[in-house]
């Protein structure tokens, strides 16, 4: 086994990669949520004036970026790699912060999972000496996504009570070798899984498995028992998703300690215009970064698990009948 | 854990849906729009010589009705609370029209709106024409009509 | 009394369709071309007809009322027209209700913008 190697899946990192300077950006319904005082700027205009959503969508996410940056004291040329991805094909949201960047550029993709797969690739980026800042970026839009994978906006659509809504935001961090700040300790990349679910407005109840399978793997292999975490942060399950992981929990004897909250199910609290909850990549983003990360600083939270859970549907092969793969990154990250 | 037994657990632990609301809601909403359909109908019928061309004059109506209460951002809203009752009826044909419309005209005119404006619609109008043209031919073999 | 006949044909066929999407995975867009092909195999039926009669706008807002105008509108110009009847007779009485829908879905594209 290799030396930074715990047991099968998980990898750890001894030279504690820190979130050194962050910035979290979110639409109006994300800010008029519980959670809307923890994130650093909440829109007036989820478009930003720009002409189409899109546009919007890459402004938000280099205006996390150059805050991001700002916040450090940075300028681009600081960093080695920019890690991106967000929810559109070819991840061109990401493409584009990448283009005004001007910082060598590795786009990633998990959907819901990409933020914490970005940080486990950054964390291990550092941990080998290939570099000392990264700079890690997810970002969604309620308007892009929506039209992408579902219907136009304004169509005479009734949603059921699994539908959940995409996040409107972006978040973006600089993980470095040196500095104050959280700290990374493991990552658990997952392995792909898909129990044959197909309905694309359950996509909790899709992921759910893999969330249970990455934080099984990651108890397994670190021997930390899930209440060692004062927090397990799912995202984006749902409240669906996340009553059938206590549900996958329960048939195999498995104890979720009540430390366990997901991200989609926290954001919007309980307005019932948003059925499940929330997902989208940016969603678990602004949770670490503008909810989590503040009660480490604050000592609330000492030792907290990110799975970014990730349903990685494809428009045309649910159309031909093809079920929903899903996926789940775990990072462990502490005060 | 068997992908069938999962599938069975979700489907046993899916959030109870209020089918009874809903039904009424569609039946409420759905009734409304045919009642605001039969106040046009009856005022055109004064109006034009036969059944056929009243009948063709309250659906642009009601047409017409559907793609401004879309245009005005209303009609999702609506169908959120009465599912059915607002898409079934002639104006929910007519939204998706307006909302495919309004959605792709960011991707320009030609290849955006024109291209895509019965993205949603254009099944109902090539399915109710395959139908119609297959009972109508044997209508008219049958009877002689040639 | 037309207007409550109206209202309670065009709501039940609206309950059922609610009915059918509650309780099968179909979407609306299954429902919506079902009802419009009952409506056009029905109008080419002549059962239609009578339908439209009792009920008025609760049987042709309904989009089968729509089904059921486009075959009438093929049998109406069979009579006419002969064999090009099968073929003009789709937009005969729909026609005016679709080229309404391009228009006024082009109109309200260009004043109107998606919102949330």
């Amino acid at each position: 086994m290799a030396a930074n190697q715990v047991g099968r899946q998980t990898i750890t990192f001894g030279i504690l990669p820190r979130l050194v300077s962050m910035h979290t950006i979110v639409g109006t319904l994300e800010g008029k949520g519980p959670y809307g005082g923890y994130f650093h700027e909440v829109l007036e205009d989820d478009l930003l004036g720009q002409k189409t959503a899109e546009k919007a969508e890459r402004q938000i996410l280099e205006n996390a970026v150059n805050e991001a940056l700002r916040k450090g004291g940075l300028v681009p040329q600081d960093v080695q790699y920019y890690i991106s991805g967000d929810l559109l094909n070819q991840v061109i949201s990401a493409v584009f912060s990448a283009r005004s960047l001007g910082v060598p550029f590795l786009g990633i993709f998990s959907a819901c999972g990409t933020f914490a797969q970005g940080l486990g690739l950054a964390s291990i980026m550092l941990q080998g000496g290939f570099a000392d800042k990264v700079m890690v970026a997810t970002s969604s839009h309620y308007q892009t996504a929506e039209r992408q994978y579902r219907y136009p906006i304004e169509l005479n659509i009734q949603h059921v009570p699994t539908n959940q809504h995409t996040v409107t935001g972006a978040g973006a961090c600089v993980l470095a070798t040196e500095g104050e700040g959280p700290k990374i300790t493991h990552a658990t990349f997952g392995k792909v899984v898909d129990m044959g679910l197909k309905n694309p407005n359950d996509m909790g109840s899709a992921m759910a498995p893999a969330a249970f399978a990455t934080l099984e793997q990651h108890v397994q292999d670190t021997g930390r028992p899930p209440d060692y975490y004062d927090l397990i942060l799912t995202g984006d399950l749902g409240r669906q998703g996340l009553k059938m992981l206590h549900v996958i929990a329960e048939k195999k004897g498995f104890a979720l300690g009540s430390n366990l909250q997901d991200g989609g199910a926290l954001i919007y609290g309980n307005d019932p215009k948003v059925g499940a909850g929330a997902s989208g990549a940016a969603c678990s983003a602004v949770m670490t970064l503008g909810f989590v990360a503040t009660q480490l600083y604050q000592g609330k939270l000492q030792k907290v698990l990110l799975i970014g859970t990730g349903a990685l549907l494809n428009q045309l092969t649910i159309q031909q009948g093809d079920s929903i793969p899903t996926v789940a990154h775990a990072v462990a990250i502490e005060a | 854990m068997k992908p069938q037994e999962y599938q069975a657990l979700v489907k046993e632990n899916q959030p109870p849906r209020a089918i009874g609301k809903n039904v009424f809601l569609a039946f409420l909403v759905g009734g409304a729009i045919s009642a605001v359909g039969q106040l046009v109908l009856e005022f055109v019928s004064g109006v034009e010589r036969t059944t056929d061309e009243a009948a063709a004059v309250t659906l642009a109506i009601m047409i017409l009705l559907g793609s401004v209460l879309t245009g005005l951002g209303v009609y999702d809203k609506i169908a959120e609370k009465g599912g059915a009752g607002a898409a079934v009826p002639i104006t929910g044909f007519s939204n998706t029209v307006t909302a495919a419309a309004m959605e792709f005209r960011r991707e320009g005119f030609i290849l955006g709106m024109g291209a895509k404006m019965f993205v949603i619609a254009g099944p109902v109008l090539v399915y109710g024409i395959l139908s119609g043209f297959t009972v109508a031919l044997i209508k008219a073999v049958v009877l002689g009509y040639f | 009394m037309s207007y409550v006949i109206a209202f309670l044909t065009g709501g039940l066929i609206c309950a059922a369709a609610q009915l059918v999407l509650e309780y099968t995975q179909l979407t609306p867009a299954h429902v919506l071309v079902g009802l419009t092909v009952i409506g056009a195999l029905l109008g080419g039926l002549g059962i239609y007809e009578p339908f439209l009669k009792f009920a008025g706008a609760g049987a042709l807002v309904p989009v089968s009322g729509f089904g059921s105008s486009i075959a009438r509108g093929m049998l109406s110009e069979i009579k006419r027209l002969g064999w090009e009847g099968l073929f003009t007779g789709a937009f005969e009485i729909t026609g005016l209700g679709l080229a309404a829908a391009v228009v006024f879905g082009s109109l309200m594209a260009i004043v109107s913008k998606p919102r949330d």
